[in-house]
């Protein structure tokens, strides 16, 4: 069941983005160039979304489980790290330089777009060095915290 | 700054903010999910068990979207200025930035501003600034594109 909802979910997800002109590299570059002609609407983009999930939320957070029993995976991490101010910054650039993010790329790909094809590619393939980078890290970190932990 | 008032499209863009928003409400509801595009991919590449299926619904979804809207009206324009190497450079970065800083548009942008996380916000305006930085860079410093 949280199977079909996962595709109507992205398939609902899908057409906003192709309705709202996201799905359009050129006129996401249009939102980003604040110092040639600018063009605000995924600003408003951004609005409409925030005032229907800011509700969305405010009343998803008092169910104690989903409508289908699931439980409510709310994201708990707090702290503003290296990694997020990084991480962000990285994927601003990369914005910039294509006008195209993760959502749009993969409705590039189903729209038969060659070039959408290549950046999400590309995108799948920065995922997966960062996966390996990840899992070779891991285990040296694991190592230093419990030998540090007698210590406490 | 001057505002393009001949491509802005405000009608548009509140509708489709608000129909992304519906979604990600209703994932939320319903699957009890976060609609975080990039993490949502990029579980697909950290497996866990009875944990890959509704990720792999959730993509087909989106590509199947302009699949079925091409069916019933015309799928309005795209445009990619970016030759072959920016693309891949950039989606490079998308791809490794996305993870590191654990969220993209639609994570940090949409879901985490509507959950009033610090994180998210602080997230967004740096994806937002450098985004806006590196576009500054290309057109106006270098002239591409």
């Amino acid at each position: 069941m949280n199977i079909f909802f996962s595709l109507i979910a992205g398939l609902v997800f899908g057409f906003g983005l192709i309705i709202s002109g996201m799905t359009n590299p050129a006129k996401v570059h249009g939102f980003l160039d604040v110092a040639g002609a600018w063009d605000p609407s995924l600003a408003l983009v951004m609005l409409g979304g925030i005032l229907v999930a800011s509700i969305g939320f405010f009343f998803a957070r008092k169910q104690s489980q989903s409508w289908l029993g699931l439980p409510l995976q709310m994201p708990s991490a707090r702290n503003i790290d290296r990694r997020l101010v990084l991480g962000s910054l990285l994927f601003g650039i990369g914005w910039g330089l294509a006008g195209i993010c993760p959502g749009p790329a993969l409705v590039l790909v189903g729209a038969g777009v060659v070039k959408g094809g290549i950046f999400a590619l590309a995108m799948l393939g920065g995922m997966v060095l960062f996966e390996l980078v990840e899992s070779n890290r891991k285990l040296p970190v694991a190592s230093a915290a419990t030998t540090n932990s007698p210590a406490k | 700054m001057t505002i393009d008032t001949m491509h802005f499209t405000p009608i548009a863009a509140l509708i489709g903010g608000l129909l992304i928003g519906t979604a990600a409400t209703l994932f939320m509801l319903i699957n009890g999910r976060i609609a975080g595009i990039s993490g949502i991919i990029g579980g697909i590449l950290r497996p866990a068990a009875g944990d890959v299926l509704w990720r792999f619904a959730f993509v087909f979804g989106l590509m199947l979207a302009p699949v079925l809207y091409g069916t019933f009206a015309t799928l309005p324009e795209i445009q990619v200025d970016s030759g072959y190497p920016l693309l891949i450079v950039a989606g490079l970065l998308v791809g490794i930035g996305t993870r590191y800083g654990a969220g993209c548009t639609s994570g940090h942008g949409i879901c985490g501003i509507s959950r009033l996380s610090p994180r998210s916000i602080v997230a967004t305006l740096l994806f937002v600034s450098s985004g806006m930085a590196t576009v500054f860079v290309l057109r106006h410093l270098l002239g591409v594109n």
